[in-house]
């Protein structure tokens, strides 16, 4: 759970985009199912990834703009953004091993 | 990896057979490509589940039952399973990540979202196309969405949008509904519902994200364009049952034969659920099916290989 910083549209700027290294962004909401089945993987792979990608949440219910602004029209969506930009993004569930494999493809 | 029984597929059927199974004090396995409960996974509310007068969250529901067969000893892998052969008198199920070696396979795929087969149609998935609008329904708050399609999956999930878009309207090739009349009832109430009889999509429109569909009447051939955010797609379903193609008999729709036991014509294989011929697509009969094959896969076992004796 720690591993998982919740961010918000007041501080994805400073936890996101100006991030030094590249964060992966679970956008998710309480009433999808299918996140529920996510969030616990991408606890896991912040555990993987330590130091070298940070893991963060948003929930898009309480935080639209950042949402939209993204084009998130499905959710689980999991979006890698390195140096501000988003490079990559995963739509709907994964199976660990697969999450996997495309975060290293995305940050090595 | 050898076990008794490998379940392929984590829906009612699947999760049912599953604790049959263990319960059986069987080995038992079970494979699952994507999200535990499959359809009932992106389901809301399931309303006709007996035992739950206010419905219950098709997630939820799944959960528990994973629970529950977990609780008596089944596994559960994430992978999909791409062939069934039988080697002497076993079986070999080939997945995406190492093969499984079983006295019994229990077939219980179900069902995938059939798609428009339109242009942008593919493109657009997750980007404003979407085959789940429990999944989706809340990232269109205040726009205007279609829905394709007239059976019950239309009409409960453009319900189920009405809470959150500002306009839903279903297009159906036909001129009139196939929902069950309870479902009719409630659509036709809801003022933020529309319809739009006798179309087809055509075309979904938009670069990055939805803007729109290209439709056409088929009975005049005239073609319109319509601005929405969301194209939400039900037409129904395809069974996923491919990976037995060639082992067992299937009808003319792919759907697996079976008996009144949930049997194959190859003894030791099953099938359960919506990838079976006749099956009532209901989650309560997934879930009987599930019970019946894993009591004749324990009975199967039992005859071939000898019965369970309790351990000394």
């Amino acid at each position: 759970m720690a591993n998982v910083k919740e961010v918000s549209d007041a501080t994805f700027r400073k936890e996101v985009l100006d991030s030094t290294v590249p964060v992966l962004v679970d956008f998710w909401a309480p009433w999808c199912g299918p996140c529920r089945m996510v969030s616990p993987l991408v606890e896991d792979l912040a555990g993987d990834f330590a130091g070298k990608v940070n893991f963060v949440k948003l929930n898009t219910d309480d935080n639209p703009a950042t949402a939209t602004s993204y084009g998130i029209r499905s959710i689980p969506t999991l979006i890698i953004f390195k140096a501000g930009q988003p490079v990559s993004q995963i739509i709907g569930f994964r199976p660990k091993t697969e999450l996997k494999k495309h975060i290293e493809s995305v940050v090595s | 990896m050898e076990c008794d029984v490998v379940i392929i597929g984590g829906g009612p059927a699947g999760l049912a057979a599953g604790l049959y199974a263990a319960r059986a004090r069987r080995c038992a396995v079970m494979l699952e490509k994507n999200v535990i409960g499959g359809q009932i996974a992106l389901t809301a509310s399931i309303e006709n589940y007996p035992g739950f007068p206010d419905g219950v969250n098709g997630f939820d529901l799944a959960e528990a039952m994973l629970q529950q067969a977990e609780k008596y000893g089944l596994q559960t892998i994430y992978v999909s399973a791409l062939s069934v052969d039988k080697t002497d008198d076993r079986f070999l199920v080939k997945t995406s990540e190492g093969d499984f070696r079983t006295k019994t396979v229990i077939a219980a795929g179900g069902g995938t979202y059939k798609k428009l087969g339109v242009p942008g149609e593919e493109r657009l998935i997750g980007r404003g196309v979407s085959f789940c609008a429990t999944c989706d329904g809340a990232l269109f708050r205040q726009k205007e969405v279609l829905v394709v399609g007239g059976g019950d999956a239309a009409i409960d999930e453009a319900l189920f949008l009405a809470r959150y878009a500002s306009k839903i309207r279903v297009v159906h090739r036909r001129d009139q509904l196939r929902a069950t009349p309870v479902l009719q009832e409630r659509a036709f109430a809801e003022p933020k519902l529309d319809f739009v009889w006798n179309t087809v999509v055509v075309e979904v429109l938009g670069d990055d994200v939805v803007t729109g569909a290209r439709l056409r009447n088929v009975i005049s051939g005239e073609e319109s364009e319509m601005a929405v955010a969301g194209v939400f797609i039900f037409i129904g379903q395809q069974p996923n049952v491919d990976y037995l193609k060639g082992l067992v008999a299937m009808d003319e729709t792919g759907r697996v034969i079976v008996n009144d036991w949930m049997e194959t014509n190859v003894p030791g294989v099953y099938a359960a659920g919506d990838g079976r011929r006749n099956a009532a697509r209901q989650v309560v009969s997934s879930a009987g099916d599930g019970a019946t094959a894993a009591i004749r896969a324990d009975e199967y076992i039992s005859e071939k290989f000898g019965v369970w004796t309790p351990p000394k």
